[in-house]
């Protein structure tokens, strides 16, 4: 089991025949997934990476049964390219791409909500599911089909979560990169609940960071909805008040969204909480007595 | 990216916000020309700089008389503002707002920002104007009343009746309010801003509501599709580290330790300066060199980090996904050896080509100290940074 992408997923991609989309989407392919094709408007017809390329989704989605698509459109295309998808009948969206307008994003969630459409990102490094299938950008290598499901607002710092619980043979159910942005398409609490009942998540490791009161609002869900052990890490404790830390979703404002107050929220929810990146998988050794 | 006081009210004038008659002038001469323009006898000066707390640092005046605004402006311009929003050398005062004085019977506040928890544009208005709004909010939150502002169907007439109600407006100042609302929600979704506010919003001594601050903050995000606001953007109001970096598309902030970072992705980043200082150093810097990372952009990362005088080791990890460690290794043996860098250099390389890296790494002759995890270049780092070793 695992959530949200098995190997049977059949995945598109938005933005197919980009440079970057190309290299991702080989290794992708290489890495099991089930991609079908591809979108690039104008470039319908033709075939790349041996896969199919249509000019719309809807044509897409019509010859290919896709339900999936991993979007690496630029920023200021992703809206048009998001919505695109959202009404064309698939209902798992990937989008990789950084630096999206706020406000796009605030019209984007709100028509992927009212549609039921599931949005991962942007701004995030996608998910995989450790064996079977992975939309994102992700090096396939370092993950383990086993217990641990893991989500983060960071790239690289999934990438350490993952290879600590691979190096200590627990292995990943899922993980799910959520994204630096301020307003993420799906949320801890979504993919908390999504692992809850996954049987076979046994442990979670959740990767949080300064900015926003994410952390806070997951702290209070799992307290009252999550039975598995959770292990928890933020980013930022040395990070100075005002200053946007890379991610646009980074900033410690108005006193508010500091490391310390996440922890401190997490902790009173009966979290575990690991204080150095470092100490992720030996957090969930101790949690789980494994 | 910010915009002085005097360009968001000339934003203001064009969605039909209400402020007062005022121009910026950049020399004692203009703010002459302006003040006498107002035809008024009272004037309000402001000095421009990209910080709150002016007022209290003695950066706004009300002055009676055209030798006064002089003065002001003689006195300002050219000189560096220090309020407790900037640093201790604080900002350069480039230019003066010359206003007409206002006579105030009460201070409201209003602001709009994007609300990260509802996931909507929200308005809010208080009766506690003129104060830091922050301690409204955590002191007394009953007094901000809040409109969310759905992204689809935009705002409702009665959001507006409400907040005028909660303030305490009259009949000519609700349907004021109901015009500064509309066009503040016009302006922010249009120009794609991420703040506005106006701090505080007054009622006149004859009754008329009026904005007498306004605090603009652009999403940078969307700075591409706005050509009149990205004309705005005032580079000396900028830390010029930051500015640089971003030419380069690090992302770089200064702190005050002596461990310089370089990291891929911004949580690593963060994670990498929180690691150290467990270990019992301090960063320097935060900078995430990115996704796509070359030789030539680590060159320029190494240029920044080492402008810093501080700076006595420096820790590289990177988490190789998109990036390659090898191209990173490349990378940093080319700017050592150019720049002749003289600080220990801690190395730590996982992921996407990262044996191929050690071994460039371990085939040069550099004062390079490799690192096969996290934990251990933090370590390193701080050893070689209190001198622990060579």
């Amino acid at each position: 089991m695992s959530i949200l992408i098995d190997k049977t997923t059949k995945v598109i991609c938005q933005g197919f025949t980009g440079g970057q989309a190309t290299q991702h989407c080989i290794q992708c392919i290489d890495y099991g997934t089930a991609l079908v094709g591809g979108v690039t408007p104008g470039k319908g017809g033709q075939t790349h990476l041996d896969l199919p390329v249509f000019n719309t989704v809807k044509e897409a989605v019509e010859n290919t049964d896709a339900t999936a698509s991993l979007i690496f459109v630029p920023a200021r295309f992703c809206k048009s390219s998001i919505l695109e998808a959202a009404e064309s009948g698939i209902s798992l969206i990937v989008c990789i791409t950084e630096g999206i307008p706020i406000i796009d994003m605030l019209e984007v969630k709100a028509k992927c909500d009212d549609l039921g459409v599931r949005l991962i990102g942007p701004n995030c490094p996608g998910i995989i599911t450790p064996g079977e299938s992975k939309m994102g950008i992700m090096p396939g290598d370092i993950h383990l089909p086993g217990r641990v499901g893991i989500i983060s607002r960071s790239g690289t710092l999934t990438y350490e979560a993952v290879k600590q619980t691979s190096d200590l043979g627990f292995g990943q159910t899922s993980c799910v990169g959520i994204g630096g942005d301020p307003i993420p398409g799906t949320s801890f609490i979504d993919v908390l609940d999504l692992f809850e009942n996954d049987s076979s998540t046994e442990a979670i490791v959740m990767v949080g960071e300064i900015g926003g009161t994410a952390e806070e609002a997951a702290a209070e869900f799992i307290q009252s909805n999550v039975t598995k052990p959770v292990v928890s890490y933020i980013a930022g404790v040395t990070a100075p008040p005002g200053k946007r830390m890379g991610h646009a979703g980074a900033i410690i404002a108005g006193g508010k969204g500091t490391a310390d107050d996440k922890f401190k929220a997490l902790e009173a929810a009966g979290v575990h909480t690991v204080k150095s990146p470092a100490d992720i998988g030996k957090g969930i050794a101790e949690v789980t007595g494994w | 990216m910010n915009l002085h006081e005097y360009q968001s009210k000339q934003l203001f004038r064009e969605y039909k916000i209400s402020v007062s008659e005022g121009l910026a002038a950049a020399s004692v001469e203009e703010a002459e020309k302006i003040a006498k323009s107002l035809n008024v006898n009272k004037w309000v000066v402001k000095a421009q700089v990209h910080a709150g707390g002016r007022g209290k640092a003695g950066g706004v005046e009300v002055v009676d008389s055209i030798e006064k605004v002089k003065e002001f402006a003689d006195k300002w311009l050219g000189q560096n503002l220090v309020t407790f929003q900037t640093d201790e050398k604080g900002q350069p005062v480039n230019e003066i707002l010359i206003e007409t004085c206002t006579e105030i019977d009460k201070e409201l506040y209003l602001g709009a920002v994007i609300d990260r928890a509802s996931q909507r544009l929200v308005v809010m208005a208080s009766t506690e104007g003129g104060v830091n709004i922050e301690e409204v909010a955590e002191e007394t939150p009953e007094k901000i009343f809040k409109a969310e502002i759905d992204p689809i169907t935009g705002p409702k007439l009665s959001q507006a009746t409400d907040l005028s109600d909660r303030l305490g407006l009259n009949q000519t100042q609700t349907s004021q309010f109901q015009e500064i609302f509309d066009g503040l929600i016009k302006l922010f979704i249009e120009k794609d801003l991420s703040l506005v506010e106006v701090n505080p919003l007054v009622i006149t001594s004859s009754g008329d509501l009026i904005c007498l601050d306004a605090k603009i903050n652009v999403d940078s995000n969307a700075i591409y599709r706005q050509d009149q606001i990205a004309a705005l953007r005032d580079p000396s109001q900028e830390d010029q580290r930051e500015a640089k970096a971003a030419e380069w598309d690090l992302s770089y902030v200064a702190l005050d330790g002596s461990i310089g970072c370089m990291v891929n992705g911004a949580g690593l980043a963060m994670g990498t300066m929180d690691i150290i200082k467990l270990h019992g150093g301090e960063p320097a810097n935060f900078l995430d060199v990115g996704g796509t990372a070359d030789s030539k952009r680590v060159a320029e990362a190494f240029k920044i980090i080492l402008s810093d005088k501080n700076v006595n080791t420096v820790l590289i990890n990177i988490f190789g996904g998109i990036v390659r460690c090898d191209v990173i290794a490349n990378g940093i043996v080319e700017a050592l050896t150019v720049m002749g860098v003289s600080v220990p250099v801690v190395v730590r390389l996982e992921g996407n080509s990262a044996e191929k890296g050690l071994r460039i790494l371990d085939q040069c002759e550099l004062n390079i100290i490799p690192a096969s995890n996290l934990e251990e270049a933090a370590s390193l780092a701080v050893k070689a940074s209190t001198g622990d070793i060579a």
